[in-house]
């Protein structure tokens, strides 16, 4: 069995998507170009989510990628929902009045997002009414707190994540009359899903990172090289700080048993996650809602499991850690990637490959023969080869499609090799996740002109 | 496997300067003066300086002391033979298209083969043929033409199979090859080695030599050649010569007088191996695959292969700042469409081991052509430059020509076509350079048909109509810069694109150009033809007609309002310009010259007009728009259009008129029009072109006016025998060759330069004779067209080449023009060619070595002339050359 390179194609572009910051005037003041993103699934149906928007009330772009695991409705869930919480905890008071003015008399509200949506991107209907309802709850509590200073971004961030999560759990325990509404909110709350997101405006770029997706900033160097600078923590077992966090928030005689086979309580990769109730809840809690739940509920297996050695929780938190970043004009993009594509390539190749795809300029390392023993066939198969390199470029008008195809059909040359990513591409579903990760990616190109001009006026 | 350690050793990079294969031991001595730590001192004065110690400077050094002249100091800013020189292939072919490069082809191969000899220096001179192989069968149609005219110059040519080239050559897979042309007594030098060993003859005549001192700029006063500065202090001297290759136009560049040598680098890559296992014989011939663009010689048991990419990388744009040559990095990406034609020519050599990739930049020049001469600007400047990747092949030739050039004021050959005054300065931006030569290099392999024009460098210089031609169909040439129409597509027809245009046989054009000539016979046609040469010569009292009665042949003491056709004579007759001079008032002139006249014909006259404030002479080309009215209907369109008669009885041929037309006051109004066609030459001054333009195309619409392009005009002018400067007419020809007695007034009272040359060829008789022939059983459907060069036959023997042909839509029949030479059938001795001789004999014309007989005519056919004409003046002028 063997794809054809169209067929390889239409399998990665399935589904790109690329957005370019309006121009005004002639000219693009905001420091962000554009973004390109995609994601191959491994999964079916595929966990992981993204996002994007343009807070309308407040200056800046979101952007986010979200790798959701026992099934994909937290995933789901958090890419509908956490670019409101955000947007509302940025919003200034008189503009949280003026919204709650217009609902509560019934007028047409200001929007708040404007979303760059793939079509396979969908938002629950059935679940507006109370997401909308949450997000109500939230911003009149926080007309109510009116504190009266200027919104801190990385506070309204971490504020927007644990609000989310919060409402989460307690949308799973009030439960809904509505049945299938009743089992969305289940199921939800006992997926998880972690969450990258990026808040740029101007040259304040914030990575809020919860669990294991991971934001990179690609900087091209004075001489033309690319070089990767990270903006996130993997919030795992590799992280010795995160390791340390979790054993100082329990007692000692946990110790052993909070992180097993590099996994949390030995089921968990991510130590921080949305959703995921079962390190969450205590016991009576869990077993009180899996008990009047539905029989769905009651069935699953997953659900009814409490994980061992479960004493003090929880165990699990949603709460980001939030790193700002000023942008200069060297720093050319920013990747946000699940941790499937982190798996595959090492971000400094994450770099040169999106750095000189973005740039048109195909750096390749030039060959020397030297004094070496190389024949002329041998070079002809080479030469042959990169070139087929270089074709794969202007095959992708998408960077983050470039990436995956890197990501997936790279031989130990890091050439794009056709037979590999028909092989890997061709695979039925149950190997699919065996051999490779959902990847999903967005690549965010900055305007260095306006970077440029912003620090300047600094 | 490969891969890896390749990638991983990509920061080592190979070091130029370590020429395992230079063999250079023998040579050392001849210079070794000069390679001291601390040099002789350079002389304070010399006769001659030379810039430039590679193959060409070396050449020009040799050959000036051979040819007895003394005080010459030859300076190279590194080492002798370092630069180009150096890296050169040194593949000796005498496989070339214009016969003036193949006659300097031959010469070399000749003095290189007897150089070892001459000189004691080992030049690794190997005669192992050439085989240029065809892949199509138009590439073989090609090679055939050079075959023939290989031939007809005595070197052993023929075209042999694809079976035949397997013989010749083991390694070579012949299943995609229709045929191939062997050379066999090309042959091979080490480049750098010949360089030496002609210096060394060179010192030992004299010439000084004097490594590692730069020249840093030419000193000139009255645009005349006084010394040149070098880092190691000032020389004088009467000649500089600028053999400076690719630095030749920052040399040109650094004085305060600049000398315009339009030439531009390109990176030039070939690939050395190690031995074959079986080492390859160092007498197996050279091969050369035009149509996979790459050139393979055997080299030390391996083999050495190269050739001209389709995507070149020039550079040196900026100047030589940037990089020196020893820096130059392999570039294998760049290489592997080569390395692919390689491998598909000799698959066997897969296994074969590379030694290294050599980046050696080559210089090339807007037309593909060589640069030598003097400069236009400054007397004693000269310059052999540009030789577009094939320096060894032309380095003892062009030397010779150069050195005869500076010694007895011409050389021995027509060189027009590499002299530097056929450009201007029009041609020394680098932008327009950069652009040019990145078309001209691959073209060094493509496919050379009739008729092509380069596509870089467009839309310079244009007529003020240009938008309203082009809007109106115009296919453009370029001549000089300037934008030419050739025809007319009309609306609805579509030609063929450029490559598929691409022929010997007809042209898709045909039908289209034969409606154009139709309509100038019959309606009149209007061509803009502004790209003319236009000089104004006047002057307070007679120093003007003075002047020009001595410098030109035609009498032109003529009654004001007069046109005359003359020519420009050099001291042996021959012709250096062909110009219509149209007397304005008594003391002022407007001489029309054809385009490419502009530098070399200025030159000409400032350095020969005497140094006098009242006499001034003016380039006017751009001011005047110049339209062709052709046909008979011309002079109804005009008389309309100015309330005048123009009849032949009020203006008779050959008058020149300021009037108005239309609104438009002051139009030069003169009754030629170079095609020997009833009409008008119309200069107008630019301004009026549109307002005049759109007047003629309005009025002519009854009368059946058309556009018509530069093709239409050829063919008229073609049939009717006029020759043109440039293509038929050269600084070699007279007026007694070439029919044209009556434009020559011997007895006009006063001397004029050529006059003793042309006195004694009238009572000797002349050794060459411009004729016509009308090719007899040539079918213009399916056989090959004539185009220039082609050798004629008179009872068999070779007399002669062809200088232009066109199809005659007249006679239905193509025409060729050329000159016969009477051969002596035992001695070769060349006789005086009476009209008997060119009567009584039967032609053939052979086109790619397919023979067709011919009519030879010394006159034109009467009948074609539909006009009467002033007294003995038949019109016989005009200035195209394709």
């Amino acid at each position: 069995f063997y794809l054809t390179p169209p067929q390889v194609n239409s399998i990665l572009k399935a589904n790109e998507y690329s957005f370019k910051v309006p121009e005004f005037d002639g000219k693009n003041v905001s420091s962000v170009l554009g973004f390109d993103s995609n994601q191959l699934p491994a999964n079916a149906p595929i966990e992981d989510r993204r996002s994007a928007a343009t807070c309308l009330q407040t200056r800046g772009m979101l952007l986010g990628v979200f790798d959701g695991h026992a099934g994909c409705a937290c995933a789901q869930a958090v890419s509908e929902r956490l670019f409101y919480y955000i947007a509302v905890s940025l919003l200034p008071h008189e503009t949280l009045l003026e919204i709650e003015n217009a609902v509560e008399s019934g007028r047409a509200l200001l929007p708040i997002l404007q979303w760059h949506k793939h079509p396979n991107d969908y938002f629950s209907k059935e679940a507006s009414k109370l997401y909308f309802n949450s997000l109500r709850t939230y911003w009149q509590e926080l007309i109510d707190l009116n504190s009266g200073e200027t919104t801190d971004v990385k506070e309204a961030l971490i504020n927007a994540f644990k609000r989310l999560d919060n409402d989460i759990s307690l949308e799973a325990q009030v439960g809904d009359p509505n049945s299938f509404l009743n089992y969305l909110v289940l199921r939800v709350a006992f997926s998880g899903a972690t969450a990258c997101v990026a808040h740029v405006d101007g040259v304040d770029l914030h990575i809020a990172n919860t669990g294991d997706s991971r934001a990179m900033l690609g900087v091209q160097e004075e001489d033309g090289s690319w070089s990767a600078v990270n903006l996130s923590y993997d919030h795992n077992a590799q992280n010795e700080h995160e390791v340390e966090r979790v054993k100082m928030e329990h007692p000692k005689s946990e110790e052993k048993t909070l992180v097993k086979q590099d996994r949390l309580l030995g089921l968990l990769m991510p130590f921080r996650a949305f959703g995921d109730v079962k390190f969450k809840w205590s016991i009576e809690l869990q077993k009180r809602v899996v008990e009047s739940g539905p029989d769905q509920l009651n069935d699953n297996e997953y659900t009814k499991f409490i994980p061992p050695n479960y004493h003090t929780p929880p165990y699990l938190t949603a709460e980001p850690e939030v790193i700002h970043h000023k942008l200069r004009p060297q720093d050319k993009f920013l990747v946000l990637a699940t941790d499937g594509l982190w798996e595959t390539m090492h971000r400094q190749d994450v770099a040169r490959i999106v750095g000189e795809y973005l740039t048109g300029v195909h750096h390749q390392q030039p060959i020397a023969v030297g004094g070496y023993k190389v024949t002329l066939g041998q070079m002809h198969g080479l030469l042959t080869e990169r070139r087929a390199r270089i074709s794969s470029v202007f095959e992708d008008q998408n960077a983050a499609t470039h990436l995956i195809r890197h990501a997936v059909g790279n031989n130990e040359f890091g050439t794009v090799d056709h037979e590999r990513l028909s092989k890997m591409l061709s695979l039925p579903e149950e190997l699919a996740r065996m051999y490779r990760d959902d990847i999903t990616i967005i690549v965010v190109q900055f305007n260095s002109h306006v970077i440029g001009a912003c620090q300047n006026e600094e | 496997a490969v891969g890896m350690f390749l990638r991983l050793l990509s920061d080592v990079r190979w070091r130029a300067a370590n020429p395992k294969w230079r063999r250079t031991t023998c040579c050392r001595r001849s210079t070794s003066s000069t390679e001291e730590p601390h040099p002789i001192s350079l002389p304070a004065q010399a006769h001659v300086v030379i810039c430039g110690g590679g193959i060409m400077g070396t050449s020009v050094a040799y050959h000036l002391s051979k040819m007895g002249w003394k005080d010459i100091v030859l300076l190279e800013q590194g080492r002798l033979a370092a630069g180009t020189t150096r890296f050169c292939a040194g593949i000796v072919s005498t496989a070339r298209h214009v016969s003036i490069e193949l006659k300097m082809a031959d010469y070399s191969n000749k003095l290189y083969q007897q150089l070892e000899q001459e000189t004691g220096v080992n030049t690794g001179y190997t005669k192992t043929g050439s085989i240029s192989l065809a892949q199509t069968q138009d590439r073989l149609i090609s090679l055939k033409r050079i075959a023939s005219s290989l031939n007809v110059m005595g070197i052993p040519c023929e075209i042999i199979t694809p079976k035949q080239v397997a013989q010749l050559h083991p390694l070579i897979n012949i299943h995609d090859l229709v045929g191939a042309m062997y050379v066999p007594e090309d042959a091979l030098v080490s480049s750098a080695s010949v360089s030496l060993a002609l210096a060394t003859a060179a010192s030992r005549n004299g010439v000084q030599i004097h490594e590692r001192t730069s020249v840093s700029h030419v000193s000139i006063q009255k645009g005349r050649v006084t010394g040149v500065e070098t880092d190691r202090g000032q020389i004088q001297c009467q000649y500089f010569v600028n053999c400076a290759g690719q630095w030749a136009y920052e040399l040109g560049h650094s004085g305060e007088e600049p000398v315009n040598i339009p030439l531009h680098a390109c990176e030039h890559f070939y690939l050395l191996t190690h031995p074959l296992k079986e080492p390859l014989a160092s007498n197996l011939p050279t091969i050369v695959d035009p149509d996979g663009r790459i050139y393979i010689r055997n080299w030390q048991g391996g083999i050495l292969s190269g050739g001209f990419e389709k995507n070149p990388k020039p550079l040196f744009t900026e100047g030589r700042n940037q990089l020196e040559i020893q820096n130059l990095q392999e570039d294998w990406d760049h290489f592997e469409p080569l390395l692919s034609a390689l491998l598909r020519r000799m698959p066997d050599l897969e296994a074969l081991q590379i030694m290294q990739l050599v980046n050696c930049p080559e210089s090339f020049t807007p037309d593909m052509r060589c640069i030598m001469g003097e400069s236009p600007t400054v007397r004693g400047y000269f310059v052999l430059a540009g030789m577009n990747s094939a320096g060894i092949s032309y380095g003892g030739g062009a030397g010779k020509y150069l050195a005869e050039w500076m010694v007895n004021g011409y050389p021995s050959e027509n060189v027009w076509s590499l002299d530097l005054k056929r450009f201007g300065a029009l041609q020394s931006s680098r932008t327009f350079l950069r652009h040019r030569v990145m078309e001209v290099m691959p073209l060094m392999c493509d496919l050379k048909v009739p008729r092509w024009d380069f596509q870089t460098g467009r839309q310079l210089r244009t007529s003020p109509l240009y938008d309203r031609l082009d809007a109106q169909g115009a296919r453009w040439m370029e001549k000089h810069g300037f934008e030419r129409v050739k025809y007319f597509v009309p609306p609805g027809k579509d030609l063929l694109d450029l490559d598929q245009s691409k022929t010997f046989y007809k042209p898709d054009w045909f039908d289209i150009v034969g409606s154009e000539v139709k309509c100038c016979k019959e309606a009149v046609c209007v061509i803009d033809m502004s790209s003319f040469t236009k000089f104004e010569i006047s002057s307070t009292g007679d120093q003007a007609l003075e002047s020009l009665q001595y410098l030109f042949s035609n009498d032109l003491d003529v009654p004001v309002g007069h046109v005359v056709h003359t020519g420009m004579l050099n001291e042996k007759g021959g012709y250096e310009n062909d110009c219509s001079i149209a007397r304005l008032s008594k003391r002022s002139f407007f001489m029309i010259s054809p385009t490419d006249q502009q530098v070399h014909c200025w030159a000409w006259l400032k350095n020969r007009l005497p140094d006098d404030s009242n006499l001034t002479m003016e380039d006017v080309t751009w001011k005047y728009t110049a339209l062709n009215l052709i046909g008979p209907r011309a002079v109804d369109v005009l008389s309309e259009l100015s309330y005048a008669p123009m009849t032949p009885q009020h203006f008779p041929s050959l008058f020149c008129k300021e009037m108005s037309v239309g609104y438009a006051n002051g139009i030069r109004v003169m009754s030629i029009t170079h095609t020997g066609e009833p009409g008008f030459m119309l200069y107008i001054p630019i301004e009026y072109a549109l307002h005049v333009y759109n007047e003629v195309m309005n009025m002519g619409q009854k009368y059946g006016i058309r556009n018509a392009g530069y093709y239409a005009l050829r063919s008229l002018r073609i049939e009717k025998f006029f020759a043109f400067w440039g293509q038929d007419l050269d600084a070699f020809t007279t007026p007694m060759e070439c029919g044209r007695e009556f434009q020559v007034k011997l007895e006009k009272g006063m001397q004029f330069v050529g006059q003793e040359a042309l006195l004694e060829q009238k009572q000797k008789g002349v050794y060459k004779r411009f004729t016509m022939f009308i090719l007899e059983d040539h079918d213009t459907d399916t056989d090959l067209w004539p185009w220039w060069g082609e050798p004629i036959f008179r009872n068999g023997r070779y007399v002669g080449k062809t200088t232009s042909s066109a199809y005659s839509y007249s006679l239905e029949r193509h025409v060729c023009l050329g000159f016969v030479h009477h051969f002596d059938e035992k001695t070769g001795e060349e006789l005086v060619v009476t009209t008997d001789f060119i009567n009584q004999g039967e032609y053939e014309i052979s086109i790619g070595g397919q023979r067709f007989q011919a009519k030879a005519k010394l006159y034109p056919f009467s009948s074609l002339f539909t006009h009467r004409r002033r007294k003995d003046e038949v019109e016989l002028s005009g200035y195209q050359r394709e």
